[in-house]
């Protein structure tokens, strides 16, 4: 597929990073002749140097036979002007980025009206994953798949946690759970484990199933969890603004805390129950004054990545909080991944992860279609999600006599209302999703997963 | 320094070598020659080699610049170490200097030789067409070939191809580096194909079409026989003369006019590229024709006009080409004519083809910026940006460009004083000697004229050409980052 990407910021890279890798023929154009050499430098994608949204910037990038366009500069004006040019020149399907909460709202009918295949914003999917676990805290992360009735739920292993040193198979025989194990994390590699693997303390655990038998695990094993009531977030940006929209009718309170007294005075316009700390967060006496040690969450969301680690890192140190961090630049994970923090939130891999499945979606099969796509282990582990149909080679025969691939999982099957974790004498049906947990990135049908 | 990963490619190059020792294998199972064997053994070496390299992975597979630079630089050096080996176990060039030297000549596309009329014709076919296709390989480049096959380790592998490909600039044609490689060489070898077939049609024998073909693309100018081109017809001679300029302009442009852009592929160089073209030839036809006429007293054309502009036309482009085919000899030509085939000789061919020299590119550039220099003295005020294509020249690409012209003159002229240590050789055939082989070309003047050849120097005269036939095909820099201590630290 030949894809043009405008704008080589952060989500510019990652995309051209992934999808370069993914085998597709990448274009790269931004204004900068520094940060096109620098992509080009890195990545095994083209550059063009100029504004995008012009049509021969466009025509030299090759749009004429591109398949898609993404517009992903830091103007939502110009990424919108860059899809409208790109409509015309050629019948490429194109997607924008739009982070202003004032076009956002529009969204849809931006997208409607311009054509776009897609609308994408980082900062609001970034908002919706906080919203999730501050909803169910006990996990790092949590995906929902199929229409929302499983979730993949992360989360890691105290250090004299129930299953320390208890192995798949035992783990099972003593809780029966209803749930499945689908990935372990643990320092710098990954596993899908087979029944004989052994937990380890601080492993990170992926597992899959409903909330309500995800609920029952963890009471059964008694991780310490707790419901939030009340956040304290760092930081008044775009993110917090659409966590606010998102929060705002629900049972948490928000304590926002803000340097810039114009934005401390929007915020607090437009939520008048959320209550707007207008004061420099780094300041520890502040945040003591603000009940840090005493608060049931604290989300770290100022603009730089280091502030926002050592903020983290003071609130898991004074008090019991679950910890929510925003990181930008990904460069350092292996690091990051040491601290102890809680959830990680990073706008643009959720931003890529979303244009990938779309990537993936396009191929369409007559097997089987790409619905969700979720990096469960970044660059390592990957869970799918697929609509069966009527072609797959793979309905009709009980899971344990298929040939499956080394570390591939079906992880569950949802047929209508009804959730299956599936066991070795469950058929795949046509009609039913399937999520498929995966070390072999970039599987793009359910097939796939035959050996 | 990536050691592991510079090993692991070095693996690879020996493997491909291996593979390119069958073509002279076939030839020695056609005719019946006892080279088989040398090949067989040589491939035999190749594979052994090549598989130590294979016995340890490589943790880390990431190539910087540096790396890119030194596999490049190591890589067309081993080649030629191993390439030198049929002759010498052969026992054609019974020297392993000389056969080293005829080796990194071919490679090098510069086809400059030791070897006099006579020893050529008794050569075997197998080897001669080893000889010739060292030239083909070398041509586009064996690191780009092996991308071109190898799913290398990604993106980062662009940094081989910066180095191995002549030009100021190197940009890909396509957003994948494998891609890039896969057409470039589409083209090369496409181009190739045609010749052969339009030199099978003047009749020229299978056996010489194929080696002929492959010195020309290559812009080499190894022959199979002691002839050259002057032993053919006048229409082999006109498919070679077109063939040698085709092969000198750089391959973007024919992938540009094959995609239907007709107006890009003629940007400034490939435009300056001909205008210096036609005005050589035009001068040269003039010169040859008129001046034995004038000066010489004798009242008579030594060519016929015709005659002079077909000379002048083949020699400008075989020279300008960095071939180095020959027909008449152009030593008794008019001094004004032999210089004009020397500058041409320093300015070489197109960025991004196979041809040798200094490139016409960076000799656009560089005369923009000497032109901004004296304009800066006029109006000191003014600011004026330098721009190829209606886009401005970046000014690392202006500094790279003036570093390179820097670093090319020293190595001319270090290289021509430790050659004049030689007694007995005159300046011009010294001088033209470095010029031949730091531009890539083979024949230069007086001694090593296109009628004589390089076994006039002794050894150590004969390492200095080798050094300058690696260093002018790489682009100097390549060759010069091996002596950086820097270089070698872990």
């Amino acid at each position: 597929m030949k894809i043009i990407i405008v704008g080589c910021g952060r989500v510019g890279q990652t995309l051209a990073e992934k999808l370069g890798a993914e085998g597709h023929n990448v274009t790269v154009v931004d204004v900068s002749a520094d940060r096109v050499k620098y992509v080009t430098d890195q990545w095994d994608v083209m550059g063009v140097v100029g504004n995008g949204a012009t049509h021969e910037v466009q025509l030299e990038a090759g749009i004429a036979d591109a398949n898609l366009l993404i517009a992903v500069t830091n103007s939502d004006e110009l990424n919108l002007l860059c899809c409208m040019i790109a409509k015309k020149e050629s019948n490429c399907q194109t997607i924008a980025r739009i982070k202003n909460p004032d076009y956002s709202k529009e969204a849809q009918y931006l997208q409607n009206e311009l054509g776009l295949v897609m609308v994408i914003n980082p900062e609001y999917a970034a908002a919706e994953e906080i919203s999730r676990v501050l909803h169910f805290p006990s996990a790092i992360k949590i995906e929902p798949f199929g229409k929302g009735r499983v979730e993949l739920i992360k989360f890691r292993l105290a250090v004299d946690g129930q299953l320390k040193g208890l192995s798949v198979k035992d783990m099972m025989a003593k809780f029966h759970p209803d749930i499945l194990v689908c990935a372990v994390e643990r320092g710098d590699e990954a596993y899908i484990p087979k029944g004989d693997f052994v937990f380890q303390p601080k492993d990170v655990v992926s597992i899959i199933g409903t909330t309500k038998n995800a609920n029952k695990f963890f009471h059964k094993i008694h991780y310490k969890g707790h419901t939030v009531k009340d956040a304290i977030v760092v930081g008044g940006g775009v993110i917090t603004h659409y966590l606010c929209d998102i929060l705002d009718k629900s049972d948490i309170t928000l304590k926002v805390i803000e340097k810039d007294e114009k934005i401390c005075e929007d915020l607090a316009m437009r939520w008048p129950n959320i209550s707007v700390i207008h004061g420099v967060a780094s300041e520890k006496s502040l945040l003591l004054e603000e009940g840090i040690e005493r608060t049931s969450a604290f989300v770290a969301l100022a603009q730089y990545d280091e502030e926002n680690i050592i903020l983290s890192l003071f609130a898991k140190d004074a008090g019991n909080a679950k910890i929510i961090t925003k990181i930008n630049r990904t460069d350092y994970d292996s690091v990051i991944n040491k601290l102890d923090l809680d959830t990680v939130v990073c706008p643009k891999n959720v931003t890529a992860s979303s244009i990938l499945r779309y990537v993936r979606s396009t191929k369409k099969s007559h097997e089987s279609n790409m619905l969700t796509l979720y990096n469960i282990i970044e660059d390592k582990v990957e869970a799918a999600e697929f609509l069966v149909g009527e072609g797959a080679k793979i309905i009709g025969t009980p899971l344990s006599e298929l040939k499956f691939k080394p570390d591939v999982l079906i992880a569950s099957i949802v047929r209508g209302k009804k959730v299956i974790i599936p066991r070795g004498n469950d058929v795949i049906e046509a009609g039913d999703t399937v999520v498929v947990v995966t070390t072999d990135i970039a599987i793009d049908s359910v097939d796939d997963v035959l050996n | 320094m990536n050691f592991s990963i510079i090993r692991r490619t070095l693996g690879w190059l020996l493997l491909f070598e291996g593979i390119f020792f069958h073509l002279p294998l076939i030839t020695a199972a056609i005719y019946w020659e006892a080279e088989f064997f040398t090949f067989l053994i040589c491939i035999g070496i190749c594979a052994a080699l090549g598989g130590l390299c294979f016995i340890k992975k490589p943790k880390n597979t990431s190539i910087f610049a540096k790396e890119g630079f030194v596999i490049v630089a190591l890589s067309w050096i081993v080649i030629s170490l191993i390439g030198a080996l049929p002759f010498v176990l052969s026992g054609a060039i019974p020297s392993y200097v000389d056969a080293l030297f005829e080796t990194v000549s071919g490679f090098t596309t510069t086809g400059a030789t030791i070897l006099n009329g006579g020893q050529i014709d008794g050569m075997a076919k197998s080897l001669l067409m080893w000889r010739s296709f060292t030239h083909w390989v070398g041509g586009m480049g064996v690191l780009v070939l092996i991308m071109a096959f190898l799913p290398l380790s990604g993106a980062r592998n662009m940094h081989m191809m910066k180095a191995e490909s002549p030009g100021p600039v190197v940009g890909k044609i396509v957003p994948k580096v494998k891609q890039t490689a896969i057409i470039l060489y589409a083209i090369y070898a496409g181009m190739t194909i045609i010749q052969l077939i339009m030199l099978l049609c003047g009749g020229v024998p299978l056996f010489e079409a194929v080696t002929t073909s492959f010195a020309t693309a290559g812009t080499g100018g190894f022959f199979a026989n002691s002839q050259g081109v002057a032993g053919y017809n006048l229409y082999v001679q006109i498919v070679v003369t077109v063939f040698m300029a085709l092969f000198s302009i750089n391959f973007n442009s024919y992938y540009l006019i094959g995609r239907g852009k007709i107006k890009d592929a003629f940007n400034t160089e490939v435009r300056a590229f001909l205008a210096i073209f036609f005005t050589a030839v035009a001068l040269i036809a003039l010169d040859i024709w008129l001046e034995p006429m004038i000066f010489s007293g004798k009242f008579e054309y030594e060519y016929s006009l015709g005659e002079s502009i077909q000379h002048a036309f083949f020699y400008v482009s075989s020279i300008i080409s960095t071939t180095g085919f020959g027909t008449v000899d152009y030593t008794l030509w008019p001094v004004f004519s032999q210089t004009i085939l020397v500058v041409l000789m320093f300015i070489g061919a197109c960025a991004g083809s196979t041809g040798g020299g200094i490139k016409v590119s960076r000799i656009v550039i560089l005369s923009k910026a000497g032109m901004r220099e004296v304009g800066s003295l006029i109006q000191p005020n003014r600011v004026k940006k330098i721009t190829m294509d209606h886009r401005p020249v970046s000014h690392e690409v202006v500094r790279s460009v003036t570093a390179f012209f820097i670093a090319y003159i020293a190595v001319f002229a270090l290289s021509t004083l430790l050659v004049s240590f030689n007694v007995g050789i005159d300046s011009t055939t010294n001088f033209s000697a470095v010029a031949s082989t730091l531009n890539n070309v083979g024949p230069g003047l007086s001694a090593v004229g296109p009628m004589g050849n390089f076994s006039v120097y002794n050894d150590f005269s004969k390492f200095v050409f080798i050094f300058d036939m690696l260093a002018g095909r790489l682009e100097i820099f390549p060759m010069l980052i091996l002596f950086a201590p820097t270089t070698w630290k872990k």
